[in-house]
C-alpha cells in the first residue's frame, strides 16, 4: 500500500434511480500512468468527480496521506462577459493556498503560455489556450497526483504532443502520478501504464497489453474497433 | 432633510448599503443567479406581511422570512440539482400570493414593494451600518473563494475548499445585503440594487478587481444621484435610484469591451 497512492474498492455512482456504474476496484501506484476509456456517457467524468470527492458515491475511494491532486477538467462553462483574466484565474488558486505570486509565472512557463497572455479575458482565450490555463492552474501548489479529463480535446495535433511532452517532463522532474481520460487509443497505447476501461456493462483494469484485446475493446465499443491501434506496437 | 444627525446616520447607512449590494452583486452574476438575485428577495413579503399581524418590527419579519429562505435554497440546491433559478422561482411565487394575503392594507404594502425612507430609525440605521460594513469586508476576503466555488465547485474542491459552506455563507450574505436595502428600497427594488450595477460593470471591467470597484462605485453613485434627483423634483427615492442604475446599465452597453 505504501506504494499506492490511491485505491479504489466496489466504488459505484447512482443518479436517483440510475446506476452509473458500479464494483470498480483498481489501484494506482506512484509515478504512474493510467488511462480511463471508454464510449461517451460510460461515466467517465463521473469518475473523475467521484475521485475528488465532488458527488456521493458508495464503495471506497482511499487517497495516500501526502496525496496533493491536480485537476484538469474538459472544459469551463465560462460566460463570456465574466471580468476574469487569466492573471486573476491563476491568482484565486494562489491567493486560496497562500502561494507567493512568483508561482504564475512558472506555471505558465511549464504550459508554454506567453506571461504577456496573462491580462486576457478568460472567457476570450482559445481552446487550446485555455487548456493550458487549465493545466497551469492544476499545477498551482504542486500536486503530485493530475487528473486529466480528455487532456487533448479542442486541442490540434501540434498543441497535442506539445501537452504529453509537457506532461511526461512534469512526470520525470517530479515523480508525477497521472490518471487520464482520453478517446484516442494510440495515445493511451504509447503512454499508460494501466488502463482502466469503463461503460455501463463492464470495467476492466489492466496493462494495455492486457486490456486492449479484441474482445474487450469489443464489448468496450461495439463492433467499431480501431483495428490499426497495435500500430506503434514495436 | 440631510441636515441634521438624524438623516445623516441612515444616509451612511444607505451608502453603506448601496457599496455591499455592488460587491454581491459581482457574485452573484458569477454564480449565476440573477433573476434569482431580483426574486429572492421577495421572500421577505410573508415575514413583513406576518409582523405587521403580530405588531412587531417588519425589518425583523423581512428579515426572518429572508434568512429561512436563503437555506431553504441552500438545502434545495443540495438535494434536488436543479438551477437555482427554477427552486427560487417556486419559493417566490409562494411567497408573493402568502405574503399580499397577509399585508391586507395597500399603502402597507405599497411601502414593502417599493421602500419607505422616512421610517428608518437611528437605531435600525445603527444596525445597518456595521452590518454593510461586516457584508464589505467578508465579501473581501471571501473574493478568490467565492469566485472559484461558482465558477468550478470541482477546482474548487481540489483547491480545498468547502463549496456546500461558501454557497451557504454567500446566499446568507446576499439575504443580509436585500435585508439592508428592505426598508428604503423595498423587497421589489433591492434585488435590482444588486444586479444592475454589477451588471453595468460587467460591460466595462477588464479584470476582477476592476469589477469589484466599479460595481461598487456605480451602485453608490446611482444611490446618490437618485437621492438627489429624488430630492429635488419630489420623486418617490426607491424607484428613481433604480431609474438612475439602470440608466448606467444602458449607457455601459454603448462601452462594451472588445476583445
Amino acid at each position: 500500500m505504501e506504494n499506492s497512492i490511491l485505491s479504489v474498492k466496489n466504488l459505484g455512482v447512482s443518479f436517483g434511480d440510475q446506476t452509473i456504474f458500479k464494483n470498480l476496484n483498481f489501484e494506482v501506484k506512484r509515478g504512474e500512468t493510467t488511462a480511463i476509456i471508454g464510449p461517451n456517457g460510460a461515466g467517465k467524468t463521473v469518475l473523475f468527480r467521484a475521485l475528488i470527492g465532488s458527488i456521493s458515491y458508495q464503495g471506497e475511494i482511499n487517497w495516500a496521506e501526502d496525496a496533493k491532486i491536480g485537476y484538469v477538467p474538459q472544459r469551463l462553462d465560462l460566460e463570456r462577459q465574466l471580468s476574469l483574466n487569466l492573471g486573476d484565474f491563476l491568482r484565486l488558486k494562489v491567493n486560496i493556498l497562500g502561494l507567493h505570486k512568483t508561482v504564475i509565472k512558472e506555471v505558465l512557463n511549464l504550459v508554454h503560455l506567453p506571461a504577456a497572455k496573462i491580462k486576457n479575458q478568460l472567457s476570450y482565450l482559445s481552446s487550446g489556450e485555455l487548456q493550458r490555463a487549465l493545466i497551469a492552474f492544476a499545477l498551482i501548489g504542486a500536486p503530485n497526483i493530475l487528473l486529466f479529463d480528455e487532456p487533448t480535446a479542442g486541442v490540434d495535433v501540434s498543441g497535442e504532443e506539445q501537452i504529453y511532452q509537457t506532461l511526461h517532463h512534469l512526470q520525470d522532474l517530479h515523480k508525477l502520478t497521472l490518471i487520464f481520460i482520453s478517446h484516442d487509443l494510440n495515445l493511451v497505447y504509447r503512454y499508460a501504464d494501466k488502463v482502466i476501461c469503463l461503460n455501463r456493462a463492464m470495467f476492466c483494469f489492466g496493462t494495455p497489453k492486457e486490456t486492449f484485446t479484441h474482445p474487450i475493446l469489443e464489448k468496450l465499443y461495439g463492433s467499431r474497433i480501431m483495428h490499426h491501434l497495435h500500430q506503434d506496437d514495436e | 432633510m440631510m441636515s441634521d444627525a438624524n438623516s445623516i446616520i441612515p444616509l451612511i447607512a444607505i451608502i453603506a448599503a448601496a457599496a455591499a449590494s455592488g460587491l454581491i452583486g459581482v457574485f452573484a452574476l458569477t454564480r449565476r443567479m440573477t433573476l434569482a438575485a431580483d426574486v429572492i428577495s421577495h421572500v421577505a413579503l410573508p415575514g413583513l406581511g406576518l409582523a405587521v399581524l403580530f405588531n412587531i418590527n417588519p425589518l425583523i419579519g423581512g428579515a426572518a422570512a429572508l434568512i429561512l429562505g436563503a437555506l431553504l435554497v441552500w438545502a434545495l440546491e443540495r438535494r434536488t440539482r436543479i438551477a437555482t433559478e427554477t427552486i427560487i422561482g417556486v419559493v417566490f411565487a409562494a411567497s408573493l400570493a402568502i405574503g399580499s394575503l397577509l399585508i391586507n392594507s395597500n399603502e402597507e404594502l405599497l411601502d414593502a414593494l417599493f421602500g419607505d425612507f422616512s421610517g428608518l430609525t437611528l437605531l435600525e440605521a445603527a444596525i445597518g451600518i456595521i452590518a454593510g460594513l461586516a457584508i464589505i469586508l467578508l465579501t473581501i476576503f471571501f473574493k478568490e473563494k467565492f469566485t472559484l466555488a461558482f465558477i468550478s465547485p470541482d477546482l474548487a474542491k481540489t483547491s480545498g475548499l468547502k463549496v456546500d459552506r461558501l454557497n451557504l455563507a454567500f446566499l446568507l450574505m446576499f439575504v443580509i445585503t436585500v435585508i439592508l436595502g428592505l426598508k428604503f428600497l423595498g423587497v421589489l427594488l433591492m434585488g435590482a440594487l444588486i444586479i444592475v450595477p454589477a451588471a453595468a460593470s460587467r460591460n466595462l471591467a477588464r479584470s476582477f478587481n476592476g469589477d469589484l470597484l466599479i460595481a461598487s462605485l456605480l451602485s453608490l453613485f446611482s444611490v446618490l444621484a437618485g437621492f438627489l434627483i429624488a430630492e429635488r423634483y419630489g420623486l418617490e427615492i426607491g424607484p428613481t435610484i433604480i431609474a438612475v442604475a439602470s440608466l448606467i446599465f444602458f449607457v455601459s452597453v454603448f462601452f462594451k469591451k472588445q476583445n
